[in-house]
């Protein structure tokens, strides 16, 4: 469709220009490759770790909500500090290994586990400038290539325990996640096609303007195939209701079955780290990024970028730098609220049987992928999209803008989805909180674990 | 990171990761031949995929380095580990090589060698490398590559596909089995 090459040109040179200015340091490959280092080790890893451990928490918590009891609420306030306290067990508990394992194998799975969700952060545009290589062409792709090999690191942990249960687990998540990762990528297709872009900045400029101008509603099939990728992520990520490779009622824990201390922590941190990533891709692609739904972070991008591209000085790069900040808050919102409906569906749905999971694959959701994909290319075919990005070739709120480019059928069309789309989210919301509150009998009803009244 | 840098800095840069990723890949080729456990040799095939889609990034190529691990080290490997799980007896199972199998294979090895390396000699000898290393631009972005492979290519990636869906076609028969026959 197009390509947002003026904003990518200068996506990467914003923070590091800035820094290296402020700093008063050479520009040297060196220099670079430095802060390179320090980036990955000083703000990824860190903030990798607090999103594991803040998931682990709050997916107890919501846990504990839903089936009617506190979760944890001992160690520190809420109970925050209760991750913080089960990582300094695992990192005292004895690194255990099995008699019979392959002893480099076992030992090598978690790090092939752990590093490839990691090495995703590269892509993910936590706002137009927050990002670690803004110019990957194939950013989208990247990521779910990196995805992909999360599950060698799945199979030889659950092959190299020398474990009838661990070995049961891995296969079932080999098959699980090669045929789930068909529906994944066609889905996904559905929504880079309406971009026309890999890219996730040039992604995320596609959608400045508004939340009509989000690709989730650029069509109806990319309504349904964002509802297609949630399913496949959950299956691809082994999240229950599709969680057969881990099983506990039938598989012990299954392929980390024999797995302790950090060695097992490695698991869990790149479960709940590849739950970010997943709410990060649907933020970047379907969801509008870094941008708010009203596309004010678009406007004062598009009329604040030219002046800091025109004279790149700090003077004008930190209104910026502050949009940057408030950028990065909405995206991670954004993928928390995916986090939170991956949690509520674990505690609200029961778990297949793999034929049915695989059913549900094969027959349902690649079918269904394929006509996704049919209907989205003849959408675009019949009712042409609005090329350009918002707020710097057009007004996204002016319909005529849209109607100079023979794009009025797709304003209308684009208005109207977002409109059924905020409708949805608003039911929704409004029968969580409100209707609750509503409930006469809520207030009499009583926690399992509150104790009974001592009668004397 | 797109400031303008020396070029002897980027290609001493690009000569350092080629090196270490050509070593990360011909390692691991070597314990993919020499290793007598199958799944080690898989994880070693893994690292010398890996390898190679570095080269690929090292090259500008990032559609076909992510194709790469998609295809292969998250694709084909996980079907050749799970048909090792499905089809050998006992989990630890190991190559045995007779000599005469040991013999044929490093006579294909060597001749293989032999020749590949006398076609890059006599190549090179006809048209000297260029030194003007790839910069900045994308030489291979993802949409000029749609456009070739929809475009120029259309009848060769038409082709390919068809062939895909003859040997789907035929897997799926095979799987069904023979119920209905005598």
């Amino acid at each position: 469709m197009y390509l947002a090459h003026a904003h990518l040109a200068t996506a990467d040179q914003l923070i590091g220009r800035t820094l290296l200015d402020f700093l008063n340091l050479p520009d040297s490959l060196v220099v670079r490759s430095l802060f390179g280092v320090v980036v990955a080790v000083g703000v990824f890893v860190p903030t990798a770790l607090l999103i594991a451990m803040l998931g682990i928490w709050w997916e107890r918590k919501v846990a504990g909500h839903i089936q009617s009891r506190p979760g944890p609420n001992r160690v520190g306030p809420m109970g925050l500090l209760q991750s913080l306290a089960d990582g300094i067990k695992l990192i005292t508990k004895e690194d255990l290994r099995p008699a019979g394992a392959d002893k480099l194998l076992f030992k090598l799975a978690p790090y092939l586990v752990f590093a490839p969700v990691f090495a995703v952060f590269i892509a993910l545009p936590f706002g137009p400038d927050f990002v670690f290589e803004p110019r990957l062409s194939a950013g989208v792709f990247w990521i779910l290539a990196m995805m992909s090999l999360e599950v060698v690191g799945v199979i030889l942990a659950g092959w190299s325990s020398n474990n009838k249960w661990s070995v049961y687990g891995a296969m079932r998540e080999a098959c699980q996640m090669v045929s789930y990762e068909i529906p994944l990528g066609l889905s996904i297709i559905v929504g880079v096609m309406a971009a026309g872009t890999l890219n996730m900045v040039e992604l995320g400029h596609l959608q400045q303007g508004g939340i009509h101008t989000w690709l989730i509603f650029q069509n109806p099939f990319a309504m349904l195939a964002f509802g297609v990728y949630f399913i496949a992520s959950l299956a691809s990520n082994k999240r229950a209701p599709f969680d057969l490779p881990e099983s506990d009622s039938e598989l012990v824990a299954g392929y980390h079955t024999e797995y302790s201390g950090m060695r097992f922590a490695f698991f869990y941190f790149a479960e709940y780290i590849a739950m970010f990533v997943i709410g990060g891709i649907q933020a970047g692609l379907f969801l509008g990024g870094w941008n708010d739904p009203f596309g004010i972070i678009g406007f004062l991008d598009a009329r604040w970028r030219p002046v800091w591209q025109a004279d790149p000085t700090f003077a004008n790069a930190w209104p910026l730098m502050l949009l940057n900040i408030a950028g990065a808050g909405i995206f991670a919102i954004k993928c928390i609220l995916v986090i939170f409906v991956q949690m509520w569906v674990r505690w609200t749905l029961p778990r297949p049987r793999i034929d049915q999971v695989l059913y549900t694959c094969i027959k349902v959701l690649l079918p269904l992928g394929c006509v996704l994909l049919l209907g989205a290319a003849l959408w675009q075919l019949l009712i042409p999209p609005m090329p350009g990005v918002p707020w710097v070739d057009y007004n996204p709120y002016l319909p005529s803008d849209w109607s100079d480019k023979g794009s009025l059928g797709a304003y209308v069309a684009q208005m109207i989805l977002a409109n059924i789309g905020g409708a949805v989210v608003g039911t929704i919301v409004f029968w969580i909180f409100h209707a609750r509150a509503l409930d006469p009998t809520r207030r009499h009803k009583k926690r399992l674990t509150d104790p009974e009244p001592i009668l004397t | 990171m797109n400031l303008p840098l020396a070029i002897s800095e980027t290609a001493t840069a690009t000569a350092v990761l080629f090196y270490a990723l050509a070593l990360m890949c011909a390692g691991s080729a070597v314990v993919v031949v020499v290793s007598r456990n199958i799944v080690r040799t898989a994880v070693a095939l893994m690292f010398s995929l890996v390898g190679v889609a570095g080269l690929y990034f090292l090259l500008n190529a990032e559609f076909l380095a992510a194709v790469q691990l998609v295809v292969y080290a998250g694709g084909t490997l996980i079907l050749m580990i799970f048909g090792v799980m499905l089809t050998s007896r006992s989990p630890t199972s190991r190559f045995e090589p007779s000599k005469s199998e040991v013999v044929v294979a490093v006579s294909i090895g060597v001749v293989l060698m032999v020749s590949l390396t006398a076609a890059l000699l006599h190549w090179t000898r006809r048209n000297p490398p260029q030194s003007a290393p790839l910069t900045g631009e994308h030489p291979y972005a993802v949409a000029e590559l749609g456009k070739a492979l929809l475009g120029d290519y259309l009848v060769p990636f038409e082709l390919a596909s068809v062939l895909l869906l003859s040997v789907m076609i035929g897997a799926a028969y095979l799987a069904k089995g023979r119920r209905d026959l005598p």
